[in-house]
């Protein structure tokens, strides 16, 4: 598709149909979560819509995201949007390396000054410039110089939208979200330890459609997307309204598909499409296999407590856990007696790492 | 060499569990609602089977409630789709796959005919341009 072409143009370039067309409109709109009687706006605006320039940034990151998005990358609807746009900049993706590739990324960023999209995954270190360069340029002043030309920029996984998991307690590279270094342009937050891939692509797609940036909550997040709990989606949820709960992984409870919240499920702080996207093709999600759901979409995922203990237990730190259990008395002993005493005591004065093994220790170590 | 005698994970049967959304008596009754809608005033609804929350098993409940009736299509327009018209006149099931056969889109519609098993304009007028070009001239 060449850069003054428009969508419905290349596609009809590309031998298809009408009928065709109107089909990816309508998958379009379920992609992006909007009703389908949008579809007739979508097909007017998609057919007008002009290649946007994107240039990708990875950092401090696992390629999970861009893995979690090229798997949906066989000739898909989701496919089809991501030829769509003019990938000019993906280390991981591109050919060229080193000096060659920086070369395209600066071309690319001066010919599509002001109006290119810029997708960052992985986080940025902060502590020292040395823990993550690329062709010799540090994390951060390739953020801040690729930033300045962007129309707006997409933080694709939790690490470039929160820090994820490189900011993890002790944060060793001091690793910040994009949002904290970037203060002068619209933001979109995609979280996800990876995004849903057709997340991903639905944000490219509004963006593409309308020209705008979708309606965002508090954290910077696609409402379409992130508007409703995990837990306010999800089928198990008729049995935590009775009550009902599986307590192991393989008891009664849990052979019969009970509300998985005694095994820790985060779905009731956790913001996410998973429950009605699903994952692999709408196949499934976590709790639908018996997983608990980690609450990957949410900053400091990985800090938050056990990703096995309900959410009402205080073990996000060993000093928290310690008041909550002189406030509430012997009930709450249990959080407390759930530590090993003596590691406790030794990490609480030298702050040495407490490992999830020594806060599940029972109260028999006590 | 003696092969143990296992069923493939892919042909195991999704059972229906305990754990029901209860979506699929009021989906139902959408269904219902949206079809005297569409005799009143001819109205046409479309609702995404992808944004609503339901159980294992609970989406081919209600496509068991529904039914196969008159009609079956397939289209092959960017990868496959089948159009199925259901038990009850006037309500469609609409399944979006792409060339690798994985669904991209599922919808139940509520219409006399759904509109992508129509000749599209600009389709017909595309038609009529190849046509007319493979012709002989004296024929035009
Ligand atoms: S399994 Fe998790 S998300 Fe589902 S109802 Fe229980 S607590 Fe909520």
């Amino acid at each position: 598709m060449s850069k003054d072409e428009t969508l419905g143009e290349a596609l009809r370039r590309q031998g298809i149909t009408r009928r065709g067309f109107l089909k990816f409109c309508a998958a379009t709109a379920s992609m992006m979560a909007l009703p389908p009687s949008m579809v007739p706006a979508i097909a007017a605006a998609l057919e007008k819509a002009m290649r946007p320039s994107v240039i990708w940034l990875s950092f401090q990151e696992c390629t999970g995201c861009t893995e979690s998005l090229t798997r949906s990358h066989s000739p898909t609807v989701e496919g089809l949007i991501f030829d769509t746009i003019s990938l000019d900049y993906h280390h991981t993706l591109q050919a060229a390396s080193g000096s060659a590739a920086e070369a395209a990324r600066e071309a690319a960023m001066e010919e599509n000054y002001g109006k290119y999209i810029l997708v960052v995954d992985g986080s940025i270190p902060t502590a020292n410039p040395g823990y993550s360069t690329i062709a010799g340029i540090s994390n951060k002043s390739m953020l801040l110089d690729t930033a300045k030309g962007a129309a707006a920029i997409v933080a694709v996984g939790t690490c470039a939208a929160y820090g994820g998991i490189p900011k993890a307690k002790p944060n060793p590279t001091g690793a910040v979200a994009v949002s904290d270094l970037i203060k002068d342009k619209p933001i979109i937050n995609v979280s996800g330890c990876p995004p849903i891939p057709v997340v991903i692509t639905g944000v490219l797609a509004h963006f593409l459609t309308f020209g705008t940036i979708p309606e965002l909550d508090a954290l910077g997040r696609p409402k379409a997307y992130y508007g409703q709990s995990i837990h306010d989606r999800c089928y198990r949820r008729p049995f935590y309204d009775k009550g009902l709960f599986a307590n192991t992984f393989d008891d009664e409870g849990a052979k019969k598909g009970w509300c998985l919240y005694k095994l820790g499920c985060k779905g009731p702080t956790t913001y996410n499409a998973c429950a009605t996207t699903k994952w692999n093709e709408g196949t499934s999600f976590p709790i639908e296999a018996g997983h608990p759901c980690l609450g990957c979409s949410e900053p400091d995922f990985w800090d938050g407590g056990g990703f096995y203990k309900a959410l009402s237990m205080p073990t996000e730190d060993i000093t928290r856990a310690a008041v909550y259990a002189v406030g509430a008395g012997a009930a709450a002993g249990v959080a407390l007696g759930a530590m090993n005493r003596a590691k406790k005591a030794r990490a609480v004065k030298t702050h040495e790492k407490v490992t999830i093994n020594d806060l599940e220790k029972g109260a028999d170590d006590d | 060499m003696h092969m143990p005698d296992v069923t493939p994970a892919m042909e195991l049967k999704v059972e229906t569990a305990d754990a029901l959304t209860c979506n699929v008596q009021p989906l139902l009754h959408e269904i219902r609602h949206a079809l005297a809608r569409l005799l009143d005033e001819g109205g046409h609804t479309v609702i995404d089977l992808r944004s609503l929350p339901l159980a294992p098993g609970e989406e081919q409940q209600l496509l068991d409630e529904l039914g196969n009736g008159e009609v079956y299509a397939r289209l092959h327009a960017l990868g496959p789709t089948e159009i199925i018209e259901s038990r009850y006149p006037g309500v469609w099931i609409v399944v979006h796959y792409n060339s690798s056969d994985e669904v991209i889109g599922k919808f139940i519609e509520v219409c006399d005919i759904p509109n992508l098993l129509r000749s599209q304009q600009a389709d017909i007028q595309q038609g009529l341009e190849q046509l007319q070009a493979q012709l002989p001239a004296a024929i035009n």
